[in-house]
């Protein structure tokens, strides 16, 4: 039951994604004004925004906008993320010592390799300890040369990688695999300082939105033209005054005038 | 920054970008001749670029130099080009034609709007033609679906149904495009990448659920904007009360489009290494496109409105090109290709028929046939012979068309399919003989609603509708033309999708 309930709840972004997809179609279909149809086409095309903008979502990330030649703001990020809870791996970071540069581009190399043995099964302590030496190495005022932006960057991409493995998820078969990809994630992120979340999905979806917008405002501008036309926007009304058009006023039990 | 560099992006570019200055342009003649030239630009680049591909082999244009999987890719194989030159030939061909039809039609008020949404839809449809990425297939896509509901609607000064009909339309259109949207974004979420090469790499071996969901919601959008059989809904009334020109042009090509990027789908970004292609094929694709050359050829049967019958036919032609499709075969999909290409000829040949009657008699009723052949005599013989090549009469490129299926039906082990291609043909030979019935052997009427002009249809719109015709004939005699390059295009496909399934 726990677990029934766990799996619901961890996904109820896409629950929420389902049932409005489900309204929106159920009120196309069955609605017969042809407003309310234009309505529900909306809500069902805000449930794929939502879906995509989900996609893009990488838990406690921050808005996609490069903010990454301040070293110290950075920092600070990185502690509001602590306290946010996904921060062990940034605690263990505070604690450890600092690195050299070219020693953290070789844990860059290793990490990005690690990520992807880790869903195979990998140690994961062995991989959160080497986030952790990062986030250190992120921390360290000297380090100049490196601008976070880079790590972060770094971090994205060894995410990109872990993505394919992740995709599977929706089988309750592989769930433990998805958690063990989950927990790679976020230490992966902890790790980055700022972590960004995918633009590419927010980028697209606002190029959904306006073609939404658009479909709506024709959809719209039509229901007004077929009022002006019929002097009505209800489908049945429609289909009878069609009917009598063309075959005459045989039986008018739509009561039409 | 040579032009030559630039040349895959013209298509796109060049109406895109000059279609808008219809609307500045004062009514009358200047929207029509300037979207006339437009037109022509646009085809010779596309003819440009099928030559520059069929040279080369493969063209790949990054948009702003953004190299790709990051940036959005135009990507020029055969099949791509044979499309395009097809979509903006048939561009060419219908904006000249149109002026006539539309001066009738259309209020003159609206005609600088008119001349650029129509404009506006040939550059989605030549955009989803020549993009590598799919989001921006769906971009396109929806471009040139929203003209298109305008485009239909301003059918209504002649008749209000073609409100409805743009209604319906719309709405079943954009739930195909959202479903559309539903299956890319599933497939982005398996592979984070949305360029279709980079998709088909990483597509391999990941035969999960989330990949077999996003293939269903795609086969589906698509399905709905082709009008895969029992998805057709939409289509009779938008094809019947849409201006005629309209018609002529959009059931030349909208459908056309959407075949191909099915086709670009199954072949490109999906490959045969995935049990549930071979399973759409074997149940949705074969029984559907059956199904639909039969019901949607009986159902055109029973037409009294000579429009609504031909979009019908144009319902049971798209089985056709699905059941090549389904046959994966180098053979089918050559098949599919030039039905998709000669299947524009005859049906813009028709319907450009239909639109010189509906100017002079005022209406596409079967009864405003009557007695064609003594009133109207160069357009009789133009739907005449187009007619004869929709049924698939040696000499005509419908007879092309069949020849190829049904080779590829008996060398694919379909041997019913290529019975049942035969006779749905018949089918076919019924409904145009009565109409051709009607055109020659009744007395045209004199008077009454459906009394005809004793004068046939002006020079501008008789050019361009037996140049169609004419095409009809040529390449069904020149078959090695249309044949041995969707053969090529079909081998290419084939290769990258790898072997059958």
């Amino acid at each position: 039951m726990g677990t029934w309930m766990d799996f619901i709840l961890e996904r109820y972004n896409y629950w929420v994604v389902i049932i409005l997809m489900m309204i929106g179609l159920y009120t196309v279909f069955a609605r017969g004004n042809l407003v309310k149809k234009v309505v529900g086409l909306n809500v069902f095309q805000t449930s794929v925004f939502i879906f995509y903008i989900t996609i893009g979502k990488i838990a406690g990330g921050t808005a996609p906008i490069y903010i990454g030649g301040e070293l110290d703001h950075g920092g600070g990020h990185g502690d509001d993320a602590a306290g946010g809870g996904h921060g062990e791996a940034g605690e263990h970071g505070a604690e450890a010592s600092a690195h050299d540069v070219s020693e953290a581009a070789e844990i860059t190399e290793s990490l990005h390799g690690k990520i992807d043995n880790a869903v195979g099964n990998a140690p994961l302590n062995e991989l959160k300890d080497v986030v952790s030496d990062q986030a250190a190495t992120a921390d360290n005022p000297s380090l100049h040369d490196a601008p976070v932006g880079d790590t972060a960057k770094i971090g994205n991409d060894a995410l990109l990688d872990v993505k394919p493995e992740v995709a599977p998820s929706f089988d309750v078969a592989t769930d433990h695999g998805e958690e063990a990809a989950h927990q790679v994630g976020e230490a992966a992120h902890a790790v980055t300082e700022i972590v960004y979340t995918n633009p590419l999905p927010h980028v697209l979806i606002l190029t959904a939105i306006v073609v939404g917008v658009a479909t709506t405002a024709v959809g719209l501008a039509l229901a007004v033209r077929i009022r002006e036309a019929y002097g009505t926007i209800e489908e049945d009304e429609l289909e009878a005054i069609d009917d009598i058009a063309e075959f005459g006023a045989k039986d008018t039990a739509g009561g039409m005038t | 920054m040579s032009l030559i560099a630039q040349l895959p992006v013209l298509p796109v570019i060049i109406p895109l970008v000059l279609a808008p200055i219809t609307l500045l342009l004062p009514k009358g003649r200047a929207p029509h001749l300037w979207a006339t030239a437009v037109s022509w630009l646009t085809f010779a680049s596309c003819a440009w670029l099928l030559m520059e591909v069929s040279e080369v082999g493969l063209i790949s244009y990054y948009l702003g130099d953004w190299a790709p999987p990051l940036g959005i890719e135009y990507r020029i194989d055969l099949a791509n080009a044979l499309v395009l030159l097809l979509v903006s030939a048939l561009a060419a061909v219908v904006f000249p034609f149109a002026y006539e039809s539309v001066k009738a039609e259309i209020d003159e008020r609206q005609s600088p709007y008119f001349y650029g949404a129509l404009l506006i839809c040939m550059t989605g449809l030549l955009g989803v033609t020549i993009t590598g990425d799919a989001f921006n297939v769906f971009v396109f896509l929806e471009i040139s679906s929203l003209s298109t509901y305008a485009l239909i609607a301003m059918g209504a000064r002649r008749d209000r149904r073609a409100l409805t009909a743009s209604f319906n339309y719309l709405v079943m259109g954009t739930i195909g495009a959202t479903f559309f949207v539903i299956g890319i974004g599933l497939l982005y979420q398996a592979t984070g990448t949305l360029n279709m090469a980079d998709l088909h790499d990483k597509l391999i071996g990941q035969d999960n659920r989330m990949v077999q969901a996003g293939f269903a919601f795609i086969l589906v959008g698509v399905g709905l904007k082709l009008a895969m059989f029992p998805m057709h809904l939409w289509l009779p009334n938008a094809y019947a009360y849409a201006p005629s020109a309209v018609t002529a042009f959009i059931a030349a090509t909208a459908t056309k489009v959407a075949v191909y990027v099915l086709i670009r789908f199954f072949f490109s970004v999906f490959n045969f290494d995935f049990p549930f292609i071979g399973a759409a094929f074997t149940y949705v694709l074969l029984p559907l496109g059956l199904a639909g050359m039969f019901i949607a050829s009986l159902a055109a049967v029973f037409q009294d409105d000579v429009k609504r019958m031909l979009a019908y036919s144009s319902v049971a032609q798209i089985g056709y090109m699905l059941l090549g499709l389904s046959f994966a075969t180098v053979e089918g999909l050559t098949a599919s290709l030039v039905h998709v290409f000669n299947h524009a000829l005859m049906k813009g040949a028709l319907f450009m028929a239909v639109a010189c009657v509906v100017l002079r008699a005022g209406s596409h009723s079967i009864h405003a046939f009557a007695g064609l052949s003594k009133r109207m005599p160069v357009t009789t013989w133009a739907f005449l012979i187009s007619g004869l090549s929709l049924i698939g009469v040696p000499l005509t490129v419908g007879f092309v068309s069949k020849w190829y299926l049904l080779e590829a039906a008996f060398a694919a082990g379909h041997w019913y399919a290529g019975f049942l291609i035969v006779a749905s043909s018949l089918i076919a030979l019924l409904y145009i003989g009565r109409v051709a019935e009607v055109m020659l052997l009744r007395e045209p009427a004199t008077e009454g609603p459906y009394a005809i002009q004793e004068k046939d249809a002006p020079l501008s719109m008789l050019i361009p509708m037996w140049v169609l015709v004419a095409a009809n004939i040529y390449f069904g005699v020149r078959t090695d033309l249309t044949g041995g390059l969707a053969e090529r295009a079909a081998a290419a496909l084939m290769t990258v999708a790898g072997g059958t399934p």
